[in-house]
């Protein structure tokens, strides 16, 4: 054996990799100018952000008015927020006496204390929050918002702003959930009579727009109680639309329940548990968490769908922004209105919509590429 | 012995509590008796109610004249003078269907491109859509009707400073005007040169499917039925000496009347409906096209295929299965939602109807249940016709 | 387990804000048990009924149930108040939710017959009117043809407003929207021509536009719109009481009894003022409300002219003179019956 000595001995070190592989020009070039399709994209794409973005900030922020006490106040271009920080305790509570605001607070903030958790997995002693939360708190709430023991009352035409449209979204939920699920059970029904209606039931609600539903509430519902009866408008509207989200919620419960094996069926049968038993302790726990998702997204649903009540004359949160718009200080202001509602809608749907989808992906067992 | 016959003889007449069937008898009867009661009484509330109240009732107020304008009838020459609550109904559908039809077709394409661009592979492109659907979809559609018919068409320019375009088309604050065409004698030769063109379409297609089946020879159908569509007419038109005339609109001392014109109540409708509803589409279109196998790409890039139509042909069709029961439901929203147009003064059916007959005739009952029973018969066929073409799409497995 | 206590809560939610109506049982009565008098006003009507910055409600008909008030518990301020739309009005008062409906209700032969309402007298007599831009130069309603008209849904002014076009062989194009604020929200953007409704509502409207004075109320009045208080039909003594209060605010003005000399009149030499302030008779007592409540009304509401001043007449953005407001002695409509 010679020694080859042209043979190295050792590898030669690795070279960098190219300059266009590595690094933002690789990324540029990789993600926003592969071809020139995706460059003429990136092109139209830089334009739209230019011609959209500076001038939407600039009026947004750095052009905007912050202060003063009428339109007339605000003599820049840019939004007139100074209509938003006027208005802002109007926003969120409506007519409510000013006195009486912190029952608000408390009864939000102990719904957000006791509720958030149960949301979060592994926090202990949900059961008890569960309770709380669903059978405890409803009492609370509602002596808080309207009054008793010992509080003032506080009738609901003095209730808006966005105090009224958490509590039509939060009420409708809570109400809805358990109908929804009575309904799913009686649509999985053997029982013919049972299923047809619960079938007639949910189709009727889910085929009508909430418009005429809430129509049906405020002009119809008074016509179907004895005479001499009257309820409360918001109450009238709560039970509509508590309806109205029941068959949603019902179609919802009913995928988990299709999702659930026939094998646990049959199981709690062999085991001798009736059918409640088999329902409450074995089927539904495994169903509705897997619904959950689907719930939130109910909730998100309806939450936007509480802004309908401003055409049967109830100042929920937007409601309430569109005529303060429309005052004789403010006119002009709409767009600045319609903007502050958008970000506060905005930031409650999505916020719930990233927790929907967290909890999909944690719940989403099948292994997936 | 004694006991086994014993309890031969119990087991058929086991007590009424513990025969399952029975028991599920006894609860239909109980279900039935209770909703019969309910019924009842929300019946004998409702007829003591409206007695006492004294307000008619039956479906005579059809038939009585209505005396109010409606803003916009395009398909129906509506005469407040002569106009029942019927007419008021009939226009109301129509509008509706009108709002409906218009909105799913926009939003379904722009849904489609949204969702596509969603996954291009343009870093950019991705996320300016990913931002368009979470703008859309997390703000209420209300909202965005208000905002787009307040705040943005009510920024238009007044009547006197309408914006032309080539003096055809004015736009300004009370809508979009345009040339009228009103059909003269001899329109039915472009009717015919249309039929002749849709025949000679649904035939070439046939035969390039046919010849590419057996060559393999691609034929460009789209592009030769659209020329033949065009053309066809076009000819028909010319023979008969162009039957068309336009009515163009006339300025009159309140601004511009006659012509066509799309009403801002309904331009900002249909923008709302479908930006929202593409917004859903998007997502779903996404989620179809995800669903597939990334195998599926590879092997037609394999195959040579263009990207273009790998997605056409490969990518979407086998989406479409995904995407197209989630449709439905975006489909049957968008035409519940159309519902909203009584916020901005649009002239569908709950605007026009459940509102302003329901004030003028007051039979709140028989209106609201006319316009529910309305909506469901529409949601009853949209959800069939999706239905059907689902099951056209559905894999064949052989 | 959790439905059953929701349930519970619902039924018990339901109870407390339910209340069944006694319908046989005499309003007043009812009334001065629950210690408040439940008034159903519009949701937004500057001069008649709106809240102001600090949420209390204001108006021309908001002071006729805090004079109700007044004369029943002897302190204006015992009123809550229902915001009404004009679709809920009447279904609000045939249901009992209300005692009093105060919303510039027009009386018309099928509402007070057929609807099972009872209209209590005119506290406002109106008509139809219209609004324009002053540029277009407009002089009158007749030159309107071709016209874009908003109009609010739910009115007698819709049906009004086909009539008059037709009558005078006139087109025109209609933008209905529900609520009034949209309505002027759209006119002041100039997306219709004309602005029809009641004058007073006209007026109303007109002081909240960008710039009141490009717009121009035109001369014609093309109906009549007698506005009054509604009560319940079949509630005589309840519907005594409301018309009462109406004819005392009107007499008190004819007689030149205000909140300011209301306490001097009591030792008038006029003994129809002393009939009316309760000092003589027992007209109070056999109205069943209290003996001095016509002192009660003027005293803290004031008559009829001075609630007119304050809410809509000249010195009030709305502008409004007295007109057919006026009382008889002056060429107006207002006339009372003797209090005797």
């Amino acid at each position: 054996m010679t020694d080859l000595s042209y043979v190295r001995k050792e590898s030669h070190p690795d070279l960098p990799p190219p300059k266009s592989e590595v690094g933002v020009i690789a990324w540029l070039r990789q993600n926003l100018f592969s071809n020139w399709v995706n460059t003429l994209l990136t092109a139209a794409a830089l334009y739209l952000l230019y011609k959209a973005v500076p001038p939407l900030f600039n009026w947004m922020f750095w052009e905007a008015d912050w202060s003063g006490k009428t339109y007339q106040d605000c003599t820049s271009d840019g939004a007139c927020w100074a209509m938003v920080r006027v208005r802002f305790d109007q926003f969120m509570y409506g007519f409510y006496p000013v006195d009486e605001r912190w029952r608000i607070n408390l009864g939000f903030l102990l719904l957000l204390g006791t509720g958030i958790p149960l949301l979060i997995e592994g926090v202990p002693f949900k059961k008890y929050l569960a309770i709380f939360v669903f059978l405890i708190y409803p009492f609370i709430a509602f002596m808080l918002f309207y009054g008793g023991m010992g509080l003032t009352v506080v009738e609901t035409n003095e209730w808006g702003g966005l105090m009224l449209t958490l509590v039509l979204a939060t009420v409708t939920i809570i109400v809805s959930l358990p109908l929804g699920v009575v309904f799913a059970l009686g649509r999985r029904s053997n029982m013919p009579v049972v299923r047809i209606i619960c079938v007639a039931f949910i189709e009727l609600w889910r085929g009508v727009p909430l418009i005429t539903v809430l129509f049906m509430g405020s002009v119809m519902l008074p016509l179907f109680l004895p005479p001499g009866t009257h309820f409360d408008k918001i109450l009238r509207t709560l039970i509509v639309m508590a309806f109205f989200a029941a068959a949603y919620m019902a179609e919802v419960v009913r995928g988990g329940l299709q999702a659930i094996p026939k094998g646990q069926f049959e199981a709690a049968q062999a085991m001798g548990l009736s059918y409640w038993k088999m329902m409450g302790l074995i089927i539904l726990p495994q169903a509705l968490k897997i619904v959950i998702p689907g719930i939130v997204n109910t909730f998100i649903g309806l939450f936007k769908d509480t802004t309908l009540v401003l055409v049967i004359g109830l100042l929920d949160f937007l409601s309430i922004i569109q005529s303060a718009t429309t005052h004789k200080n403010w006119l002009g202001t709409a767009t600045e209105g319609y903007v502050f509602a958008a970000c506060i809608y905005w930031i409650f749907c999505f916020g719930m919509s990233r927790y929907s989808i967290t909890l999909e992906r944690r719940l989403d067992t099948t292994h997936r590429d | 012995m004694a006991a086994s016959s014993e309890a031969q003889s119990s087991a058929p007449s086991v007590s009424l509590w513990n025969d399952p069937k029975k028991r599920a008898l006894i609860y239909q009867a109980i279900v039935m008796i209770a909703l019969i009661i309910v019924a009842a009484y929300i019946i004998n509330n409702t007829a003591a109610n409206l007695e006492k109240r004294g307000i008619a009732s039956g479906f005579g107020f059809l038939q009585s004249p209505a005396g109010f304008d409606v803003g916009m009838s395009p398909f129906l020459k509506y005469d407040a003078a002569k106009a029942t609550h019927g007419t008021v109904l009939t226009v109301g559908i129509l509008n509706t269907l009108l709002v409906a039809f218009t909105g799913i077709v926009i939003a379904t394409v722009l849904g489609f491109i949204m969702g596509v661009l969603r996954l291009s592979s343009n870093w950019l492109v991705s996320k300016l859509a990913y931002l368009y659907v979470e703008i859309t979809r997390n703000i209420p559609l209300l909202l965005q009707l208000l905002f787009w018919y307040f705040a943005v068409l009510g920024t238009l320019p007044s009547k006197r400073d309408s914006i032309s375009i080539f003096d055809l088309f004015f736009l300004n604050i009370e809508g979009l005007f345009g040339p009228l065409p009103i059909p003269q004698d001899g329109f039915w030769m472009v009717g015919m040169g249309l039929i002749v063109a849709i025949v000679a379409v649904i035939f070439i297609k046939k035969w390039a499917q046919k010849r590419q089946d057996e060559t393999g020879q691609p034929f460009p159908v789209f592009w030769v039925s659209l020329a033949l569509l065009i053309a066809l007419p076009l000819i028909g038109a010319a023979i008969a000496g162009f039957p068309l005339e336009f009515e163009h609109p006339q300025q009159n001392r309140f601004g511009l009347r006659g012509g066509m014109i799309i009403l801002p109540e309904f331009a900002a409708l249909v923008l709302g409906l479908s930006l929202y509803t593409a917004g859903f589409i998007a997502e779903i279109v996404r989620a179809g096209i995800q669903a597939i196998s990334r195998g599926q790409t590879e092997a037609a890039y394999a195959l040579g295929v263009k990207p273009g139509i790998t997605m056409r042909l490969i990518i979407i069709p086998q989406a479409l299965r995904v995407i197209v029961p989630p449709l439905t439901s975006q489909y049957l929203n968008l035409t519940k939602n159309s519902s909203l147009a009584v916020a901005i003064g649009g002239a569908e059916i709950v605007a026009i109807f459940a509102g302003t007959s329901l004030n003028q005739a007051g039979q709140a009952i028989e209106i609201i249940a006319i316009t529910m029973a309305f909506y469901l018969t529409v949601s009853l066929l949209i959800s069939m016709f999706m239905n059907w073409y689902n099951r056209k799409i559905a894999l064949v497995e052989r | 387990m959790v439905l059953k206590s929701i349930l519970t809560a619902a039924a018990a939610a339901t109870a407390a804000l339910t209340i069944a109506g006694a319908a046989n049982a005499g309003i007043l009565d009812d009334v001065k048990k629950k210690g408040h008098l439940q008034c159903g006003v519009n949701t937004g009507l500057t001069g008649f009924s709106a809240p102001n910055d600090k949420g209390k409600w204001e108006g021309f008909d908001v002071d006729f149930c805090r004079a109700m008030s007044a004369a029943i518990f002897g302190d204006a301020d015992k009123v809550k108040y229902t915001p009404l739309t004009s679709k809920e009005r009447f279904t609000a008062l045939q249901s009992g939710e209300i005692d009093v409906l105060a919303r510039n209700t027009t009386w018309t032969f099928t509402r007070d017959v057929n609807l099972g309402l009872e209209f209590i007298g005119n506290n406002y007599v109106d008509g139809q009117g219209f609004m324009i831009r002053k540029d277009l130069g407009v002089k009158s309603a007749k030159e309107l043809d071709g016209a874009s008209v908003c109009i609010q849904t739910g009115t007698t002014t819709e049906l009004n407003l086909a009539d008059f076009f037709r009558s005078n062989n006139m087109k025109f194009k209609s933008v209905v929207f529900e609520k009034a604020d949209e309505i002027r929200a759209a006119y002041d953007a100039g997306r219709c021509d004309v602005y029809t409704t009641d004058r007073s509502g006209l007026a109303a409207q007109r002081s909240l536009l960008k710039k009141p004075d490009d717009h121009v109320v035109l001369p014609e009045v093309v109906s009549k719109e007698p506005l009054g208080p509604v009560v319940r039909h079949g509630q005589s003594e309840w519907g005594d009481v409301a018309r009462w209060t109406l004819f005392a605010l009107i007499v008190a003005e004819e007689l030149g009894v205000t909140s300011a000399n209301v306490d001097q009149m009591k030792s008038s030499k006029n003994p129809e003022v002393l009939r009316l302030l309760g000092v003589e008779g027992k007209m109070g007592e056999q109205l069943g409300v209290r003996q001095d409540w016509a002192y009660q009304i003027v005293k803290s509401v004031g008559n009829y002219g001075e609630i007119y001043e304050r809410h809509v007449g000249v010195n009030t953005p709305l502008k409004l003179e007295r007109g057919l407001n006026a009382q008889w002695t002056k060429g107006g409509l207002l006339y009372a019956p003797p209090f005797r």
